[in-house]
Formats: C-alpha cells, sequence, structure tokens
C-alpha cells in the first residue's frame, strides 16, 4: 500500500535510559480496565502525545518485569478489528504497524472483562489469529465473583490456541505479580496456535497477498483479511481493489462481509462461552434493585436533572472564590512587579502583557478542573453512557445523537474542553455538527461581558417572581442555545446531510469510582487543556497587549506629566491621589486612542456604525476577537476608568457616552444588538485552534468564524435598525 | 425486536443485515442464535437497552426492527 510507512527504529518520546526488549500492545474492549493495567505497569513511567495527524492520544509507558524493559502502548479501546471511529482505526493501525513514528508491537497484552467474555472472546479470536506471542490480562474477576460467574482458566487457554490467561482486579493489583513475570517472558512466548476457523478466506487472502508481493505491495494475510472484509474502509490502488472486489465476490456472494464475519466468530465464541464459564445464579441485591429503578425514565430524568444543575452550581460557583483568589493574586504580583520595575515598555509588558496574560489562563483552571473532575467521575461510574441513553430522543430531534449532550453540556463552562469531549461520537458528521454548535452556549467568559452591559442598561425592575435582569441574562443563554441547535440542524440539513446517525452504544455497569484512575485522568486532561488553550490563550493575551501599548505618543506623556505638575501645586492628600488617578487614566485612555488597537477601531467604525457602535466600542470589539474576556479591560481603559475598574464606575461612564453628534451611544437597541452579537459570534482563538486540531481542517474554523460572527452582525443590525 | 415488554427474553432469528449499524451491531454480538433480555426503553420510548452475556448494548427502534426474534420462556438464560 502506498499510504504505509514503517519505521525500523522507535522513536518513542519516551526518556529511554535502557533500550527495551521490545513494544507490546495493550489491546482490549472500552471499559475492559485497560488503562487501569496499563497504569498499574508502567506506573509514572508514561507519557501522552498525539499520533499524527489525529487528536487521539498516544500514551506510551515503560515497564520492567523482572530483567525485561518493555514498551507499552495503551491503544484506545476497540470491540474489533473493523474500525468504527478514529480511536478504533488508531488501535488497527497501531497493531499493523501502520502508524509513523510508532513501533509495530512485537507482542500483544490483551485486557478482557471478564463479565464480558462474550464480546472479549471475540476481538480475542481476531488477535490471535495475528500470530503474535500474547497473553491475557483479565481484569474485573473480582465482580465476575461477584456475581457467581465461575470461568474455567484454562479451557479457556486452550480454547485461545495456548495463550496463558492471568486473572486480575486492575483495581486492587490482586493477579499483578503472575502478570508481571509473565510479561517477562512475554517475547519469548510462542505465537499462539491458530486455530483454523475459516479456512477459505485464509487460503484467498494468502493467495492475494502473494500476488501483490509480486507486485511491489507488501501486506501481512491477516491485513488483507481485513481489506477484504472492511470494504471500503481503505484507500489502495485500483489494481487492488478490483482484486478485492473479485475476491469479495467470491467468499461472500452479495452478503455484506462484515456479517458474515460476525455470524461465523460469534458461532465459536458462544460454544466456546459454554465449555468456559458457567453463568452464576442471579441474586438481585438491595444495590442492583436500586440501579434498576433510577434507570427507569421518570427517575433517570430526575437524576440527570440533578445532576447536571450540580455540575453547574459546581462550575460556577464553586469555582467562583478560587477565581477571584487567583485574580487578586495576579493584580498583587502585578502590581508588586510593577512598582518594583521602572515605568514603561518593559513594565507595561511584563505586568499587563505577560502577567496578566498567565493570568488569564490560571483563572479559567478552577472551573476547567471542577468540569472535568464531573465529566471523568460520570465516565468512570459508566453514567456518562447512561445521560447519553436517557436524552438520544431529544437530541434525535435537532440532527444529532444522544453523545452529543455531555460535549453540549460542558461548553456552558467553555468550549474548549467540549469540543474535546467531541471524540467519543463516532459519526462524523455527527461530530462536526456538536463541535459547531458547541461555541453558541454561553461560556463562563461571556458572562463579565453580559454582566458589565445588564446591570449598565437594564433596570431592576421585577417581572412576576422574577427580576428583569435575571430574564435578560436567562434570555442570553436561551439565544445562544437557539444559536447552537438552529446551527446544528441547518448543517445536518445541508452539508452534513446523511443518514439519521445511529445510537449503538455498549452501557457499562455502574461501578464506583476508583480515585487513583479519576485523579490520574483528570492529571493528563488538564495537562491537555493547558498545552492546547492555554498557549494559545497566552499569545492572545500578549498579543492584544502589544495592540493597545504601541505606537507610544510622547505628548499624552508630557501631556500627562503636566497635568499631575498643576495638580500638585493646587490639591494635597486624598484629593490629590484622587485627581493623580484620574489623570493617569486619561492619559491611558489617550495612548489607547492613537494605539495601534486605537486606529484600528477608528478604521473599522464605518462597518459598526450601522450597529450604533462608536470607535470606542468597535476597538473593543475587535480587541476581543482573540478573547472575548479582554473586552471589559480594554472599555474600562478607553473609557478612562482603568482597566480594573470596578462594575458600576464603568457602567456609569458608560451610560453617559456620546457620538460626536451628541447622541447617546449606548440606546436600549445598541445595547441588546451587542449583547447579541457577544452571544453569536466566535471570539475565542483558542476555540478556533481547537477546532482546527479536532477536525484536523482549515475549512471549519474558518467556516465556525464566519458563520457565527456573519449571525453575530446580522443580528446586532437587525435589533439597532428595528429598534432605532 | 422493536416492540418487547421489559425483561422479555428473546432468540435472534434472522436479521436484514443491508444497513451498515446493523452489522456494527453484529459485531458487538447481535448475531442469529444469540439470546438477549430487552430491559428497557429510555425516555420516549426510544432508544432500547438489552443485554447480551453479560453485556448492555442499546440501540434505536429503527435499528432494532431489522433483528426479527422469536421469544424464549422464563428459563432462557441470556445471563
Ligand atoms: N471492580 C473492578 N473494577 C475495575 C477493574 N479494572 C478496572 N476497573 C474500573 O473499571 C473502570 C474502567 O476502567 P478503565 O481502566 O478506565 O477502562 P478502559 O476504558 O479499558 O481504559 C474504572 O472505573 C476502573 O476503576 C477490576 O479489575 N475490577
Amino acid at each position: 500500500m502506498a499510504t504505509r510507512v514503517e519505521t525500523a527504529v522507535s522513536v518513542d518520546s519516551v526518556t529511554i535510559h535502557r533500550r527495551a526488549a521490545g513494544t507490546v500492545a495493550v489491546v482490549g474492549n472500552p471499559n475492559a480496565g485497560k488503562s487501569s493495567v496499563f497504569n498499574r505497569l508502567t506506573g509514572l513511567r508514561q507519557s501522552t502525545a498525539n499520533y499524527p495527524g489525529v487528536t487521539v492520544e498516544r500514551r506510551v509507558g515503560r515497564g520492567v518485569f523482572g530483567k525485561t524493559s518493555l514498551d507499552l502502548v495503551d491503544l484506545p479501546g476497540t470491540y474489533s478489528l473493523s474500525p468504527n471511529s478514529t480511536d478504533e482505526r488508531i488501535a488497527v493501525d497501531v497493531l499493523f504497524g501502520r502508524v509513523t513514528g510508532t513501533r509495530r508491537p512485537e507482542a500483544l497484552l490483551a485486557v478482557i472483562d471478564a463479565t464480558r467474555l462474550y464480546q472479549g472472546l471475540y476481538l480475542l479470536q481476531q488477535l490471535v489469529e495475528l500470530g503474535r506471542p500474547m497473553i491475557v490480562a483479565l481484569t474485573m474477576t473480582d465482580a465476575a465473583q461477584r456475581q457467581g460467574l465461575r470461568i474455567d482458566y484454562a479451557a479457556l487457554q486452550e480454547a485461545l490456541g495456548g495463550v496463558p490467561v492471568y486473572p486480575v482486579v486492575a483495581t486492587t493489583g490482586r493477579g499483578f505479580p503472575a502478570l508481571n513475570e509473565a510479561l517477562g517472558r512475554l517475547l519469548e512466548t510462542p505465537a499462539p496456535r491458530v486455530v483454523e476457523h475459516w479456512a477459505e478466506l485464509r487460503k484467498v487472502a494468502a493467495q492475494l497477498a502473494e500476488r501483490w508481493h509480486v507486485g511491489g505491495v507488501d501486506l501481512h494475510p491477516i491485513e488483507v483479511e481485513r481489506l477484504l472484509i472492511d470494504a471500503g474502509t481503505q484507500t489502495a490502488g485500483t489494481q487492488l481493489q478490483e482484486d478485492l472486489a473479485a475476491a469479495r465476490k467470491q467468499l461472500f456472494g452479495g452478503a455484506p462481509p462484515l456479517a458474515v464475519e460476525a455470524r461465523r466468530r460469534y458461532a465459536w465464541v458462544r460454544a466456546t462461552l459454554a465449555r468456559v464459564e458457567t453463568p452464576g445464579s442471579l441474586v438481585v441485591s438491595r444495590g442492583a434493585a436500586l440501579l434498576e429503578w433510577i434507570n427507569r425514565p421518570w427517575p433517570a430524568t430526575a437524576l440527570f436533572v440533578l445532576t447536571m444543575a450540580l455540575v453547574f452550581q459546581a462550575v460556577f460557583a464553586w469555582a467562583k472564590p478560587f477565581m477571584d483568589l487567583i485574580d487578586a493574586g495576579i493584580s498583587a504580583i502585578g502590581a508588586a512587579i510593577g512598582a518594583w520595575l521602572p515605568p514603561g515598555a518593559l513594565n507595561s509588558f511584563v505586568v499587563d502583557g505577560a502577567i496578566a496574560g498567565v493570568g488569564s489562563v490560571i483563572v479559567f483552571l478552577p472551573q476547567i478542573l471542577i468540569l472535568f473532575l464531573f465529566i471523568i467521575v460520570m465516565e468512570d461510574t459508566g453514567y456518562l453512557a447512561r445521560a447519553a441513553f436517557l436524552v438520544d430522543r431529544a437530541m434525535r430531534v435537532v440532527g444529532l445523537s444522544g453523545q452529543s449532550v455531555i460535549p453540549l453540556l460542558s461548553s456552558f463552562a467553555c468550549a474548549v474542553p467540549a469540543i474535546m469531549a467531541t471524540r467519543v461520537i463516532p459519526n462524523r458528521r455527527d461530530r462536526i455538527a456538536t463541535i459547531l454548535a458547541a461555541p453558541f452556549m454561553t461560556c463562563s467568559a461571556r458572562l463579565p461581558v453580559y454582566a458589565l452591559l445588564i446591570a449598565a442598561f437594564v433596570p431592576v425592575r421585577p417581572v412576576g417572581i422574577f427580576n428583569l435582569q435575571g430574564l435578560v441574562l436567562f434570555g442570553l443563554y436561551v439565544i445562544g442555545i437557539l444559536g447552537g441547535v438552529g446551527t446544528a440542524l441547518l448543517l445536518r440539513r445541508s452539508v452534513l446531510r446523511g443518514e439519521n446517525p445511529t445510537f449503538i452504544l455498549a452501557l457499562p455497569e455502574f461501578r464506583m469510582p476508583n480515585l487513583q484512575t479519576v485523579g490520574l485522568k483528570l492529571l493528563d486532561r488538564v495537562r491537555v487543556f493547558l498545552k492546547r488553550a492555554g498557549t494559545v490563550i497566552f499569545a492572545v493575551a500578549v498579543v492584544v497587549w502589544a495592540l493597545a501599548y504601541f505606537p507610544r505618543s510622547a505628548a499624552v506623556d508630557e501631556h500627562r506629566t503636566q497635568a499631575r505638575t498643576v495638580a500638585a501645586a493646587t490639591l494635597t492628600g486624598a484629593e490629590l491621589t484622587k485627581r493623580y488617578a484620574a489623570i493617569d487614566n486619561e492619559a491611558s485612555a489617550e495612548h489607547l486612542a492613537q494605539s495601534w488597537l486605537g486606529r484600528a477601531g477608528h478604521v473599522v467604525e464605518p462597518v459598526f456604525r450601522p450597529l450604533g457602535w462608536d470607535w470606542r466600542v468597535s476597538a473593543a470589539v475587535i480587541a476581543g476577537f482573540p478573547a472575548r474576556e479582554v473586552v471589559v479591560a480594554v472599555l474600562g481603559t478607553i473609557y478612562a476608568v482603568g482597566g480594573d475598574a470596578d462594575e458600576q464606575t464603568l457602567a456609569g461612564q458608560l451610560t453617559a457616552a456620546r457620538h460626536p453628534d451628541g447622541s447617546l451611544v449606548f440606546t436600549l437597541p445598541m445595547v441588546l444588538g451587542l449583547l447579541l452579537f457577544y452571544a453569536w459570534c466566535l471570539q475565542c482563538a483558542a476555540t478556533l485552534a481547537v477546532i482546527r486540531r479536532e477536525t484536523n481542517s482549515w475549512g471549519w474554523p474558518v467556516f465556525a468564524w464566519t458563520y457565527m460572527t456573519a449571525l453575530g452582525y446580522t443580528g446586532a443590525l437587525l435589533i439597532y435598525q428595528l429598534g432605532s | 425486536m422493536s416492540d418487547l415488554k421489559p425483561g422479555d427474553r428473546v432468540r435472534i432469528d434472522t436479521i436484514d443485515t443491508a444497513d451498515p449499524a446493523v452489522q456494527r451491531l453484529m459485531v458487538l454480538g447481535l448475531v442469529e442464535g444469540a439470546e438477549l433480555k430487552f430491559l428497557r426503553s429510555s425516555l420516549g420510548g426510544d432508544p432500547l437497552e438489552f443485554r447480551i452475556y453479560g453485556a448492555s448494548i442499546s440501540l434505536r427502534r429503527a435499528q432494532a426492527q431489522h433483528f426479527h426474534v422469536s421469544q424464549l420462556g422464563a428459563h432462557g438464560n441470556p445471563g
């Protein structure tokens, strides 16, 4: 195959002290306990990076087993060698050595859930046929025991052509000494005897492999088998395609190859299961009865609403004190360093650029941490899948599936982790529709802008049992949801049209969350977030600072010095301090007015004039395009109340602002339009960067930005023009 | 297989395999001869949840209707 790249030498990013004796792939069904096993075997000697071209994380770890050290590659969970999602494709590609930079694993460690042997055996049979040294770690043996399930390990080993089977409990470490020892001998373990189960397929595949080999295409017969069965999933030359089509016709007639394979293999699985497993008498415990009740539609709905309310409460209320603390800490550090450095460009860069930039990254951390914590716990307990099951019907109305609900809910905190969470959605069209709907949800960075404008322009007036201000805020959330849902619907009806998404999901059993698993996953995701979003947010902060700082005008500084001298001559004490502050703020505002940013505001003002904005608002909006949360600070500077001024002061300035012709800038239609603009506009470089990574294209982020900006602009225009 | 009562135990007799989603389900073990227990339907009657030899799988009615099943007595034992 033309696209195939084999690297003979491992370029693993693990710091290699000693050369590993070999690479072992850790393979298994999703949720079988693979990461738990992997973590236990490698400890913290592991590293994560991305596979080239996709956002699937590549986890590699070094394990030392007796005298042997091995590189373990934790592959994404899969049910078979017929990939159904990006994750599964990577797992299969790594197994066949088709991924650049990752060595073809010499041996396999299969991680199989003892309570779900039925599906486990299917994958095991396929793995055995790869003909590499292999052992099985049979996890969840504690749960199997509780269910009264009895497994004949010797019979299982025999059925797998001699592959050794090690019962373990990945959460407690039971059975690991024996597993460790077996891993030490793994490379010398003979490959399993392949149980001939489909001679005809084997023969045809071998013939094709031979023929293609002569033509210069080197494929293992098993790879050819996969090409034969997973029709249309591979891009190969036309000659190969013709050969495959002919062979398929001969082997399967008109039947779908995948269906034929499933039938044959599961026939073997059922026969094997009957020999190796004795089902227990199902005792219904009280816990099970409760879980059963909780799973009924209405209790489940109530639980879902409660859970989501708790998540929101946690993300917004619990994180608040920490965010305030970080904010205060950053300001204090900035002030201290600002006082210590001589005034000038360097001072401003360090305080307003670098420190403020770092601050704007870590101020989000409390929320992100709490959000991730909830998502991971929901994942680990199996609740995430339950929630998806529950809301699937409702999501179908907008052309999505239940699996979109958690990403969409997460984006009320921040679209970046939300878009990262869309990876669980196997259907690409579904996934992209979800990615494009996510940035519409009211994220926490929009809140300061909403709070400012609402406090300034929406009167505190009771409406029924509610307050008008609260209602407007609620309305903005609704507008965001409508925008997102409408977009998903529109996309699914046009460019992303396709058959209704399916909803095939394995629903894991409820499990108590494991502290260590949760902790490790949390660290991992936060690290990825900091890398993905943190770097962008920081860079943006520095760039915006530079645009607002340069070029410096000597005239403004001179004017400021003069004003200060005059003030010092006439005032004293607190009066003087106040006057100084006012002078400084005015100087900042004048500097900003003739900075690149201020000039840009003047340049684009004509574009925004139909929306009722003056050059100041235009400049603030431009500054907000890479990161919407900076808008409030820019407005603060531009209206000469200082970047750190509280809402009240700034709100006062805004209500008084006038156009050159004397009319008020912030009229009600203009404010409502501005709010709508914020609700719908994609003003976040970090989100764009994440969309670009997750869709692996420039087209989608460019589309998302253009579309959302156009939508926000049009909305604001209509409201202003109709309202005035 | 799309109109069952919770608790019903069934065996799959025949499958219309044309839908790729149906083929995915077959890879997950919903093949002819497999025995399942219908657990519940979700809010609004869809999707459905089945238990198959110890594992739970959910699918929509649209896919379920491609599986033709016969009811088992109370003694069927799909895990
Ligand atoms: N009772 C029990 N739970 C386990 C065992 N192995 C893993 N788990 C839990 O099963 C869940 C899924 O494990 P994880 O390692 O994330 O599975 P993966 O999706 O295959 O990587 C986690 O909550 C683990 O704590 C085990 O042997 N026994």
